[in-house]
């Protein structure tokens, strides 16, 4: 954990950059060794992410909830905290905001605000269990956390088959009062799912950006992942420290399930498996050094190759899933700080002829 | 009755066998002081080169072989970075999770320009032991088991000898206990633990070739499904300990057969399936909280070892 918050220094961002340009060479590799043309690939994935209206409304869609998740897992990070439940608090927040939405009636902004707000509590809830058993028993919330991602995925499932459709596989739509499409917004993009979710997400990354830095609340947060023995030794509370931590971060889930529910899909269905931006949220923090501006900007790169990568499938016929390795590769670069360790190897090389 | 109780008896071993296996791959790893949430990615590795070497050979046992060797091989990049680059263990897991699952689905389609592998049609077959497989309730579930079954249970016995009974596993458990000390007395802290990694990355791709060349027989995005955090969760009930992990790896697969099964008695009519494909990681996080036998988990686990540090 001590790696993660050196991460965010001056070389931060040439290490993301970095890391970016590595991933991508890793991808385009695996694309020549399969007899693919890396460069008509890549040139079809950015061509269709973002020059037409619709394709950029749809990236712009996919975006949003990474930037929320993204957020989720990075305040945890600069808390000291490691939150892989992102993913179950994200399907608990679409619960809850499929709930509201179904069974409530109630006038068109009221509703939808209702059904965010819900969204946010339950989020915030789901990741209270963890924070407890952290705080209290000292158990690691990274077990936790991924054993309440599978409770959440069985528990949604459970009510969606039961009390939400009667035996069927999916919910009816929710009401429309409580949707976050836009008639308006979605036409100036030829139609497409975007919808108010990105003005939820660019508030959240703000709020995260307003509390941690400018409160002294959220300045003893930060004290806290730094150097928990300091800071307690300080006169600061730890072990409320690490609830509302956990909890802000469960409520920044919790918004990314309801720009889902709310906004994309508009009904709850029974999951399969795990849909993956919880997970996505974890590369998008990192690569983002877990501050907002840097999360923003990952969570579109992210966003972009996920949208873009699907195109490139049906445009120069490349599996979409070259671009999860190429994530995989973006965190393990980041995580490892590679470009660091050659730089410093470099460096060592020119000096050892002096020594 | 007696032919439910050995319906249930031979689904829980069938899905105990990967359990097993993969848990006893991350009991290498974590003993040694490095955290393995990968083993889902090993698992999923292992699944893949399973049942694309048995297709193009035609050997499962070849298809075994080449699993484990894939796991090694995905495992390396994990001790990699968390090791030699210092990086933090479960973002370097999770790396591996994502790099496993995109290479395999990727090459799938690559391959056979489709989401799935063909059927396997040489796959493992159920190897009966002649006298045993008679008894009644156990002989056909134990006796009449996939030769996987019976690889989990001697890995689950040479992983109690090898980590408690000789030089070799005292000097990997102290690694994990208290580098600084294990160093002192001459062992070499980042050999072992590549060694671990490595051990941890093979046994967790032959619990997932097992599902793709004797449970199952092919390949998809889904074949393994979690799989692998229920081993690491096994792992934990199971206190890091060999016949620990394998006891919880038996349970959860119990658990995984009243799900399965219960459909077909009734059992489902009093309790959703849901509530019993639950029932494994609400298990782990009460044991984590102390409610049921507390956990404790190596000194050194998840922690970098600095060799020039004091």
């Amino acid at each position: 954990m001590k790696h993660l918050e050196q991460i965010h220094n001056q070389s931060a961002w040439l290490t993301s950059l970095i890391s970016v340009l590595l991933g991508m060479l890793v991808g385009a590799g695996m694309m020549l060794a399969a007899g693919y043309d890396p460069l008509l690939a890549y040139g079809a994935l950015f061509q269709n992410a973002i020059f037409q209206p619709y394709d950029l409304g749809e990236t712009i869609r996919t975006i949003t909830p990474l930037i929320l998740t993204g957020l989720a897992v990075g305040l945890a990070f600069r808390t000291g905290l490691f939150n892989i439940g992102v993913e179950g608090q994200m399907i608990i927040g679409s619960l809850a905001a499929a709930i509201v939405g179904l069974k409530f009636s109630l006038p068109p902004v009221l509703h939808s605000a209702a059904a965010v707000a819900a969204a946010a509590v339950a989020g915030a809830l789901w990741a209270f269990i963890p924070g407890l058993l952290k705080a209290v028993r000292g158990v690691h919330e990274v077990i936790t956390t991924i054993m309440m991602n599978f409770i959440a995925l069985n528990l949604s499932n459970w009510l969606v088959r039961t009390w939400l459709s009667n035996g069927a596989d999916s919910t009816d739509k929710i009401k429309e009062s409580a949707s976050l499409r836009w008639d308006l917004l979605s036409q100036w993009f030829d139609n497409s799912r975007i919808h108010l979710g990105i003005m939820i997400a660019l508030l959240a990354a703000y709020g995260m950006y307003v509390l941690l830095w400018k409160t002294t609340y959220g300045f003893e947060l930060r004290a806290v992942g730094y150097n928990p023995h300091a800071s307690e030794y300080a006169g600061m509370n730890v072990k409320r420290s690490i609830l509302s931590s956990m909890m802000i971060s469960g409520m920044f889930a919790g918004l990314a399930g309801a720009c889902q529910l709310l906004g994309t899909s508009g009904y709850l269905s029974i999951r399969g498996g795990f849909e993956g931006i919880g997970f996505d949220g974890i590369a998008v923090a990192l690569l983002g050094a877990n501050a907002p501006i840097g999360i923003l900007l990952a969570a579109v790169l992210f966003g972009v190759l996920t949208y873009g990568g699907g195109n490139m499938q049906f445009a120069a016929d490349v599996p979409f899933e070259v671009i999860r390795v190429v994530f995989a590769a973006i965190i393990l670069f980041v995580a490892a700080n590679l470009s660091q360790s050659i730089f410093s190897r470099a460096r060592g090389m020119r000096r050892e002829p002096h020594a | 009755m007696l032919d439910v109780m050995a319906n249930i008896l031979q689904t829980t071993v069938l899905y105990s066998t990967p359990l097993v296996l993969a848990a006893m791959g991350g009991l290498f790893s974590e003993r040694s002081g490095v955290v393995n949430i990968a083993l889902e990615g090993l698992m999923t590795i292992g699944a893949f080169t399973a049942a694309v070497a048995t297709l193009a050979t035609g050997n499962p046992w070849l298809g075994l072989a080449a699993a484990m060797l894939s796991g090694v091989a995905f495992a390396w990049p994990h001790a990699a970075a968390s090791i030699r680059f210092k990086a933090d263990q479960v973002v370097s897991g999770v790396a591996i999770n994502f790099l496993a699952l995109g290479t395999s689905v990727y090459l799938v389609k690559h391959l056979y320009d489709s989401g799935q592998t063909p059927t396997v049609q040489e796959t493992l077959k159920r190897m009966p032991i002649p006298g045993l497989d008679q008894i009644p309730v156990i002989g056909p579930s134990l006796f009449n088991a996939f030769p996987t079954t019976y690889i989990a249970l001697v890995v689950s016995i040479l992983s109690y000898i090898v980590l408690y009974r000789t030089p070799f596993g005292m000097r990997l458990r102290a690694v994990g206990e208290h580098p600084r000390a294990a160093e002192t007395m001459g062992v070499n802290v980042v050999r072992m633990r590549y060694t671990a990694v490595l051990i941890s990355g093979a046994l967790a791709a032959l619990g997932g070739a097992g599902l793709s060349i004797a449970i199952g027989s092919e390949f998809n995005q889904n074949t393994v499904a979690g799989q692998g955090f229920i081993a690491l969760a096994a792992l934990i009930f199971g206190k890091w300990h060999p016949f620990g992990a394998l006891g919880a790896a038996s349970f959860f697969g119990f658990a995984v057969a009243l799900a399965l099964m219960g459909q077909f008695f009734g059992l489902t009519q009093y309790v959703s399936s849901e509530v019993l494909n639950m029932l494994p990681y609400v298990l782990t996080i009460l044991a984590l909280a102390g409610f049921v036998g507390r956990a404790e988990a190596p000194a050194a686990i998840g922690k970098v070892y600095e060799t020039d540090s004091r």
